[in-house]
Order: C-alpha cells, then structure tokens, then sequence
C-alpha cells in the first residue's frame, strides 16, 4: 500500500499532532518504509497460524471485584493543569476538570 | 410505494460490580465529582489496567443465557478517539475477537390494533466487553465545560443484534426481553434513568420486497422505551418522506428530543468513525474454558423462558398468562409462592395480573412491595375455592386487606363476608322468596326465563349477598320444577 502526503496529514490529524509540510514529507518516507517491510513479511506463507494479539502466549490474569482505591482527588488535582494565559489557578472547580468548553 | 423498516440494537448494559472494568475504583452511583476517579480511571502515566473477574463472570453468564457461542480466546483492543471525557484518548473494548459470540433472543410482541401478537427470534451478533466514559458537566463555568470521570472505567457489556427488527414494536418487545433478561441474571440492575441500560437503535428504510438494505442512521441513548417507540416511529416517518421527496439518507448519527419528539442529526464530527482499532498491548488475551463456564452455570438461576415452559406444562396456563408471569423473576417468585402456599395456579395468575398488578399500576409499586404476601393472597384464593366467601366479597377482602386491615379470616368474619352454604338455610329463603312472589313464579312457569334470574336477585337480596349464587340456582331450580 502506498501513502501519500494527505495519507500521513489524515493520520497526523487523527492522532492530533501538528505537522508542517517539510516534516510531513520526511514522514512518509519513514512510514513508507515501514510499510515496504511489512509487505515483505506478508510474503510469508501464514495460513495455518493462528494470528497472535499479544508478544506473550499467556493469558489474562483477572482481578477479584473488591473496591480498593481510596479518594485522592485533591491530589490528583493538585497535578492539574493551569487554566491557561498564564494564570496561576489550577483548571479545577467544584472537584471537576475544567477543559474548553465541549459542544455537544 | 410500500416501505419496510429494518431496525438493529446495540445496547449498552452497565455490569453489576462493585469496581471498575480495569482498577479497584468503586462504581457507586451519584457519587462527589471525580471522588471516584483513580489513576487508572484519570489515565496517570503508568498505570495498568487488571480486567474485573465479575465483570467477566457477568458476560459469560450473558453468553450462556442466549445460547451463545462464548469463544475459548477473546482479546481487548483500543479504540482510539479524542474526547475530554476519555483522557487515555482510547477507550477499552473488545473488536475482532468479542467474549461472547452468536445467539439468539425470543421475544413476544404484543398484539396492536388487527395484528395478533406473535413471537419472533432476534439473533444477536455478539456481546463484547468494554469500559464507559466519564461525563461532561456544561454551564459550570464561562466558555469551560467540567469533566467528571466518576464514570469513565465502569464495566460495559455492549450487546449487538442483527438487523432483524421490522417494526417500533419489535425493537421495543425485544429492548424489555433484553431488559428482564439481565436483571433476571442478576449482571444489570436494569435502572434506565441512571444510565445502567442505554439503547442506539440502528433505523433504515428499503421498498418492500427489496433485499438491499437501505443507508441507516443511528439514534443514540435511548433511555425509555416510551422514547424508543417515538423515536423510531418519528426517524421512520422521516426517512420515508425524505426518499419519497428525492431525497437520500446520509449515514449519520442522531439524537432524539424527548421535547419536541424529533430526531436530530449530530454535528457531524470530523473522521469520528475511524478509530483505528489495534489489540492492547497491556491487556493479555481472556480465557474462557469449559470449567470456567459450568461454574458459571451452576450459580445461575432457570431462565425465563424455561420457566414460561414450565408454567405452561405444570400449571396449564396459556403462553400469554406464562409469559407475562415470568416478565420478571419478582413476578415469578410471588406467582410460585402463591401456588406453593396452597392455591390453584389459575386463578393465583389471573389474581396476579388482574387486582394485584392493576394496584401496582396505580400505585408505581413494584411486585417486592405489594403490601398482600403471596401467603396472604393463597389464603384468600383457598377461600374462594373452598366457598367461604364469593367472587365479589373476595374484592372487598382483598381491598381491605391492600389497605393494611389485617388478615384474610379476619377480615371475613369483621365484615361479615362469610357466604350461606348451608343447604337447609338456603332452601329456607328460597321458600320466603317464592311465598312472596308468586307473579314471578307464575311467569316463569310460563316460559319466562327472565323470571328465574329476578328470583335469584330476590334469594340474594334476602341474604344480603351471602348466599352461595351457584347453590341458589341449584335450589331455586329444584324447587321450581316440583
């Protein structure tokens, strides 16, 4: 599959990550590459492998249904972001996050 | 032209645990803002997520109660997005490889206007695991929108139908199958107000008689079954008029507006369906064995339908009556109850569904809260049956006995209920009664057959309604043929 320069902005988008076009351009060389090697892995005959989701043939280890964590919200909040154009205050109030206002 | 509706579920059940899907945060409803937001659930840099042993218990219980295929190997993916409420930028679910594979639901519909009720097989796709967002809080303050995250990493169990609804009724008969289904195995506690059970409803239109499905749009949310009816009939509408004008239908997703009784499309966001789905690398796959689902078994409840079999085979009570017995396992429980407590099944369901559930009705009360026990109502039923009292003392008792006044017998004897069978007595009216009213004996001799039932009211009245009807008649029959 070849990409092209709207390929690698679409991707960049979606992951929002800003990109000019002189970094866009290196970036389809790179991801192209990647690409040409997994191409030459898809030569290899896989039919009767069963395809893996993990790097370890181990399975899920569950954990039993006990509530163990305790409130820390006014720690995790003191980790929060400030509210921006260089305001000292933290992007919190009445014990929610506070982000730009989200149109639903 | 004739057009068909072709309507596919997908239903978000939230699983009765007490932590979440991936960490030890408790899910309790109502909670102070983020008090219940973790590491895990506020994605801290290094934080692992540990899948929830019930939550898994829960969805194979699922797999089960639908004769599903529940596959020895599922996996969990991400599935990447942007969104404030979402702050791994992924949410956890489950997409090539889901916990539970193909099953099938039967669901009842009920009759409407000429069309008799039937019953129809619903296939679900499949019922995959996943995690919830968190919530945005808007108008807290200017131009910022609050994040709670109380929410985001409580256990999902999303179950998927194929396209074979047909009709608002259909969607609706099979969203209350799948309703009782889940609190009656106990993984959901069914409460749609605060969100534990959500519907998106998949509508398309096609001409009759086409194989070819037509463009769908997605309702989102759906939190009433009043709702989802308005809903579907109104995106239907909407549908047809818009290819009828020459139109096409967008794929799209929309909202519907209790308010005005309008389904709305969103604001279409930017790539929103490419999610880029990929396994997630820190959950390993889940294993499901043969031993894992017997022990799961073992602890699960007679199904619903099973026990509308039953019901029909042990008590002979129509579908209708069996199936209406087993909407809920309460209903079923105080059924059963009633029957073991001594009463004949029949008139325990007709008690059941008619006066007990007519009070209910008015009163928005549960069975669980019905203020007559199912002893309290086998003893009244046993009395009839044994001919203490008649059909129509039998209502009054069960009034008295709604309102608290105490028990059955009691009732009876305080209010005087207690029907005359005794014979001698009885004869001994219908003598007064012919004595004082030979006209009537006269017209009824001569072939006057309304003249009998005037001389059953006048035996009754002389009673003052005490008298055992059946065995007037039987008298009062006798006595005239002489």
């Amino acid at each position: 599959m070849a990409l092209n320069i709207t390929d690698i902005k679409r991707i960049a988008h979606l992951a929002r990550l800003e990109i000019s076009d002189q970094e866009a351009t290196a970036t389809l060389t790179k991801l192209s590459g990647i690409l040409g090697l997994i191409e030459q892995m898809q030569a290899v005959d896989t039919t009767n492998i069963t395809p893996m989701s993990h790097s370890q043939d181990v399975t899920q280890r569950l954990r039993e249904d006990v509530v163990t964590a305790i409130n820390q919200r006014e720690a995790f909040q003191s980790n929060a972001p400030f509210l921006g154009n260089g305001s000292a205050e933290k992007a919190v109030d009445s014990g929610l996050y506070l982000v730009p206002k989200v149109i639903e | 032209m004739e057009w068909e509706v072709v309507i596919g579920l997908e239903t978000h059940t939230q699983l009765r645990t007490k932590s979440k899907q991936f960490s030890g945060a408790s899910i309790t409803y109502g909670a102070e803002p983020n008090t219940q937001a973790d590491e895990v659930s506020i994605a801290l840099p290094g934080v692992l997520p540990v899948l929830n042993k019930q939550a898994v218990e829960c969805a194979i219980k699922f797999g089960l109660a639908i004769n599903a295929d529940i596959p020895a190997r599922s996996v969990f993916s991400r599935k990447n997005y942007f969104y404030p409420d979402l702050p791994k930028g992924y949410q956890i679910s489950q997409f090539e490889l889901p916990v539970v594979g193909k099953g099938a639901v039967t669901i009842q519909v009920p009759a409407s206007g000429k069309n008799a009720a039937y019953e129809k097989v619903i296939n679900i796709t499949r019922a995959h695991l996943e995690e919830d967002a968190g919530k945005s809080v808007h108008g807290a303050l200017e131009g910022m929108s609050g994040i709670d995250l109380n929410r985001a990493g409580t256990p999902l169990l999303e179950i998927v139908t194929e396209p074979d609804m047909r009709s608002a009724s259909e969607a609706v008969a099979y969203a209350k199958k799948l309703h009782e289904l889940v609190q009656w195995i106990d993984i959901c506690d069914g409460n749609m107000q605060e969100g534990s059970f959500r519907c998106d409803v998949n509508v398309s239109v096609r001409p009759k008689g086409t194989d070819k499905f037509g463009t769908r749009r997605e309702i989102k949310n759906l939190n009433s079954f009043k709702f989802m009816t308005q809903a579907i009939e109104y995106e239907t509408r909407w549908q047809i008029e818009t290819l009828e004008d020459g139109g096409t239908i967008q794929q799209a997703t929309v909202l519907f507006n209790p308010d005005t009784g309008e389904t709305k499309a969103m604001r279409s966001k930017e790539e929103a369906n490419d999610y880029r789905y990929f396994p997630d690398p820190d959950l390993l796959p889940l294993e499901v064995t043969a031993a894992d689902k017997a022990r799961v078994k073992a602890t699960m409840p007679e199904l619903p339908d099973a026990m509308k079999a039953r019901f029909e085979a042990d008590y002979a009570l129509s579908s209708y009556d069996a199936a209406a017995l087993t909407a809920s396992r309460e209903l079923a429980d105080y059924f059963t109850a009633t029957v073991h407590a001594g009463s004949d099944a029949k008139p325990a369901a007709n008690w059941i569904m008619g006066a007990i559930s007519a009070k209910l009705n008015t009163e928005e009360k549960m069975i669980n809260e019905s203020p007559i026990s199912a002893a309290q109502l086998a003893q009244l039923l046993k009395r009839i049956a044994d001919n203490t009292i008649s059909n129509n003392a039998a209502k009054q008792v069960f009034e008295a006995m709604w309102a608290g006044e105490g028990e059955v017998d009691a009732i009876i004897a305080e209010k005087g209920l207690k029907q005359e069978s005794d014979s001698g007595a009885i004869e001994a009216i219908i003598d007064e009664v012919l004595k004082a009213n030979p006209a009537m004996v006269e017209e009824f001799k001569a072939g006057k057959e309304k003249a009998f039932n005037a001389l059953v009211g006048q035996a009754m009245k002389a009673s003052k309604g005490k008298a055992n009807p059946a065995q007037v008649n039987e008298v009062l029959k006798k006595k005239l043929a002489n």
